[in-house]
């Protein structure tokens, strides 16, 4: 097997990624970087983020208000050393991406535009259009191509990492045009691979959003850290899931049910607001948990409009004008028109919630390390954690930048500080065995089980069981389901016996780092008994700060569900408060 | 939901097996709202797990689902069923050669993508404590369109040029290199005129316009290799004709 010697080695080369290895290749023109990713670092799902990035810049804005609709939209469990220091950070970072090139959207004098976002007080949020993820995307992409120490392995599947001696020391990846395994060996490796949303059915994730990299450390033996908090976004096209930003509430769309009703107002988020004039944090601006939570009573009442696609409600933007639409919301428009064949200068556009971002993620420290010596984590995958229990929407992007530069600083320095000498046999032994891992499912016998049937049923009992409001009964089932189809995928085996760009294969392998992060969602959500932002119990309606102001940490086990431990959160100035988004007293 | 059986005739290539591509016909129920990537992804979970191809945001942004659709280049993630009739022929991308069935070998793009010099080579210095770069909304507007592509590659496939001087840089990289040049913080344009501006550069260009009218994105290339001719002409005439004027 070749082996590729590498200073730092990365996975994933979306936002955090870049990011990650844009920062290696200025602190040390001399470090050997491998960006190393399973799609080219444009595919990659940063690039459809459209609403904006959170940093303060304005004269009205303040670090102590971002720190504040930080904590109290992640419902108090966010640790607050680490989002004191994303905010503080975040306008540097996003200066920097301006720096480097990045269009964003601009007042008439020639500074940088901020829009209002869900859950926050003051408009903070930087935006380009409603294409800011992708020129995010590719302002980074383009830039680490002035690095010639970056090194790409575009198409290159990771499968396993290497541990020896206590500590991660590279991982093994597949090169998907050749179907060769390849040994990345290196001295730290930090992980930025991105999201698990595919673990449901309806879901504004692309198809490479499968948990790959959470996987990689959780088997390895580092824990999945609050991955029972699944955010919904509220507003989704309800017959493939494709997002409509929130810039459509920002710039003053509005939601209604089948009486044409904004009944948001009697969920705790009115008084009702005049229309087109949206105020912040109340009514459309409320927090992305609350709004979908809404969704969900609206359907139990009977109130939401029945469409060809199932119950929705509807999202109002005739009365921003054609010309508002277009220039703040164009990609908005065009979506609509292709996907829906409904065009909302004309008309209201029928949306559900839709599983949109994972808030739970690998377990790391506020330097982005991990427990596992050697392996460093940023950007969805990673859980540091200033989104808590609830993620304010333009807070991820940011967070890439923030903590994909902090994972690179901390794995730089952990390089530096000494290591063992590396053992090649004990690590080409590793490798070997993964290699072989992959060659049992090429050589195991059909069977009856197929990639698709397991996977649908995955889908399903995540959305039956661990969905928008859960209960006890429902996630046992969950858990149950989830705990038989691991082993039921013990058995499975691939039609493409070609080595050759086998997209049977990865599909295999995503099911299987699916169902390892859906189990550690079921558990983990079981176990928690009370209500707190993203995650809300029927049968555990309150929050319970006395017991659970804690973190939960799931352990891999092969062959059973995950052992669950817990973690203080880490409070220094927010005592946990009530979540007010009414508008009654602002 | 109306639903429409579809002939979908996909070309198939397997290079550790086959000698030749070859097509396989597909029945496939679609809805009318569908794609083609649906029809695809249908075959994929339903009918073939070997057929192999790229596709990620189903939304018309990452750019990896271009092929050839009826023999027109096409996002597959927003070719709409109801345009088509009932049989529905797929192929890759053409003027890329095949890896394996609707995936190309795509290396040679992104190799010119990155021989542009596509990122911003600043004019003025400023430490990140400075500040933002001031930039009106009148100078975005010059650029933005050209910072929309998603890389998606259709307008190789649609560029006859391309096709048969495969050296051609071609119109995404060049409408890159325009991207930056017209970016009002920008100051690298002659750093990227030698690649730009060289025989293999917008002089390959024979200006048939096919980039722009295949671009989902409307980044229109072709407007971007026309005033990059336009302006390298005009530093050749200052160049030889006028050597005291400065560029
Ligand atoms: C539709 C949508 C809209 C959004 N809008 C916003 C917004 O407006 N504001 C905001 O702040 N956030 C938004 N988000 C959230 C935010 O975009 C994501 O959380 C963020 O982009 C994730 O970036 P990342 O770098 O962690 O991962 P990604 O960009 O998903 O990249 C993951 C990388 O890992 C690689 N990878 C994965 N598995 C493997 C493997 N096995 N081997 C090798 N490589 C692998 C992939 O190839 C890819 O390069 C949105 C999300 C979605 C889905
Ligand atoms: S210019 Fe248009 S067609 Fe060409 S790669 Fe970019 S988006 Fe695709
Ligand atoms: S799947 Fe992303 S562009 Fe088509």
């Amino acid at each position: 097997m070749e082996i590729i010697q590498t200073d730092i080695a990365i996975v994933g080369a979306g936002g955090a990624g870049l990011r990650a290895a844009i920062a290696l290749a200025e602190m040390d023109p001399k470090l050997r970087i491998a960006l190393v990713s399973k799609v080219y670092p444009m595919r990659s799902h940063t690039c459809a983020a459209e609403g904006g990035a959170a940093g303060v810049i304005k004269s009205d804005d303040s670090l102590d208000l971002h720190f504040n609709d930080t904590v109290g939209g992640g419902d108090w469990l966010s640790d607050q050393d680490a989002v004191e220091y994303f905010i503080n950070e975040a306008p540097k970072e996003l200066i920097q991406l301006e720096h480097w090139g990045c269009p964003w959207s601009r007042e008439p004098n020639g500074s940088v535009a901020v829009r209002p976002f869900g859950g926050m007080k003051i408009k903070r949020t930087w935006f380009a259009a409603d294409k800011s993820g992708f020129h995010i995307l590719h302002t980074l992409f383009q830039t680490s191509l002035k690095y010639p120490s970056i090194q790409r392995f575009d198409e290159f599947f990771a499968t396993d990492l290497l541990v020896d001696d206590g500590r991660c020391q590279g991982f093994t990846a597949l090169e998907i045009r050749t179907g060769q395994m390849k040994q990345f060996q290196a001295k730290a490796v930090i992980i930025a691979a991105g999201g698990a949303g595919r673990m449901f059915p309806f879901t504004t994730n692309g198809a490479i959003k499968t948990g790959d990299g959470m996987a990689l450390a959780y088997r390895a033996g580092a824990p999945l850290k609050d991955m029972e908090f699944v955010q919904y976004h509220p507003t989704g096209l309800p017959n493939n899931g494709i997002l409509l930003t929130e810039g459509c509430r920002g710039e003053g769309g509005i939601l209604l049910n089948k009486d044409g009703r904004r009944y948001l107002q009697d969920y705790g988020m009115g008084p009702e607001t005049p229309v087109g004039q949206p105020v912040l944090k109340t009514m459309e601006l409320g927090p992305r948990d609350r709004l979908s939570q809404s969704f969900w009573h609206e359907q139990q009442k009977g109130n939401t409009v029945s469409t060809r696609w199932g119950d929705c409600v509807l999202l109002d933007m005739r009365h921003l004008g054609e010309k508002k639409i277009n220039e703040r919301l164009p990609l908005v428009r065009d979506l609509c028109i292709s996907y829906l064949g409904m065009d909302p200068v004309k008309e209201p556009i029928p949306i559900r919630p839709v599983v949109h971002y994972m808030m739970g993620g690998i377990h790391t420290d506020i330097n982005a390390a991990t427990p596992l010596p050697g392996l460093f984590a940023a950007g969805e995958c990673a859980c540091v954690s200033i989104n808590g229990a609830n993620r304010l929407g333009s807070n991820s992007l940011t967070e890439l930048l923030v903590f994909g530069r902090k994972a690179a600083m901390s794995a730089l320095a952990y390089m530096q500080s000494g290591l063992s000498t590396a053992k090649d046999a004990a690590l080409a032994a590793q490798a070997k065995d993964s290699e072989s891992r992959i060659q049992a499912l090429f050589d195991q016998p059909a069977g009856q089980e197929t990639i698709n049937g397991l996977r649908q049923e995955m889908m399903h009992t995540m959305e039956q069981g661990a969905g928008i409001y859960r209960t006890g009964e429902g996630l046992a089932a969950t858990c149950d389901k989830i705990a038989e189809l691991r082993q039921r995928y013990v058995g499975i085996s691939i039609n493409d016996k070609s080595r050759v760009y086998n997209t049977d294969l990865m599909q295999a392998l995503e099911l299987g780092s699916l169902l390892d992060c859906a189990e550690a969602v079921a558990v983990g959500a079981r176990d928690r008994k009370e209500s707190r932002g993203a995650h809300q119990r029927l049968d555990f309606t309150a929050r319970d700060d006395q017991n659970l102001l804690k973190h939960s940490l799931a352990y891999y086990h092969p062959k059973e569900p995950p052992r669950i431990d817990y973690l203080d959160v880490v409070i220094t100035k927010s005592q946990p408060g009530v979540r007010d988004y009414s508008g009654a007293k602002k | 939901m109306s639903e429409r059986q579809i002939e979908l005739e996909v070309l198939r290539y397997d290079p550790e097996k086959d000698s030749a591509p070859r097509f396989q016909t597909y029945s496939v129920p679609c809805l009318n709202e569908w794609v083609v990537l649906d029809a695809l992804n249908y075959v994929k979970e339903n009918l073939d797990t070997t057929l192999s191809y790229r596709w990620s945001c189903h939304m018309a942004v990452c750019g990896s689902c271009g092929m050839m659709i009826n023999g027109e280049p096409k996002l597959a993630c927003k070719a709409f069923i109801h345009e088509y009739s009932d049989k529905i022929r797929v192929e890759p991308l053409a003027h890329f050669p095949i890896e394996r069935d609707l995936v190309t070998v795509i290396e040679d793009f992104i190799g010119k993508l990155s021989s542009v010099k596509p990122y911003l080579i600043p004019k003025d210095d400023k430490p990140i404590s400075a500040g933002e770069f001031k930039q009106t909304p009148a100078e975005l507007i010059k650029f933005k369109q050209y910072t929309l592509c998603i890389n998606c590659m259709l307008c190789y496939a649609a560029c006859p040029q391309y096709g048969l001087v495969p050296e051609f840089v071609g119109p995404a990289a060049i409408a890159l290199a325009h991207r930056y040049n017209q970016d009002s913080r920008d100051g690298g344009r002659d750093a990227r005129q030698e690649v730009v501006a060289s025989n293999e550069g917008v002089w390959e260009c024979s200006f048939v316009g096919a980039c722009s009218e295949v671009c989902p994105k409307h980044v229109d290339p072709a407007g971007a290799l026309q005033q990059v001719k336009v302006a390298s002409t005009i530093d050749w005439y200052k160049e030889h004709l006028m050597p005291w004027v400065k560029k």
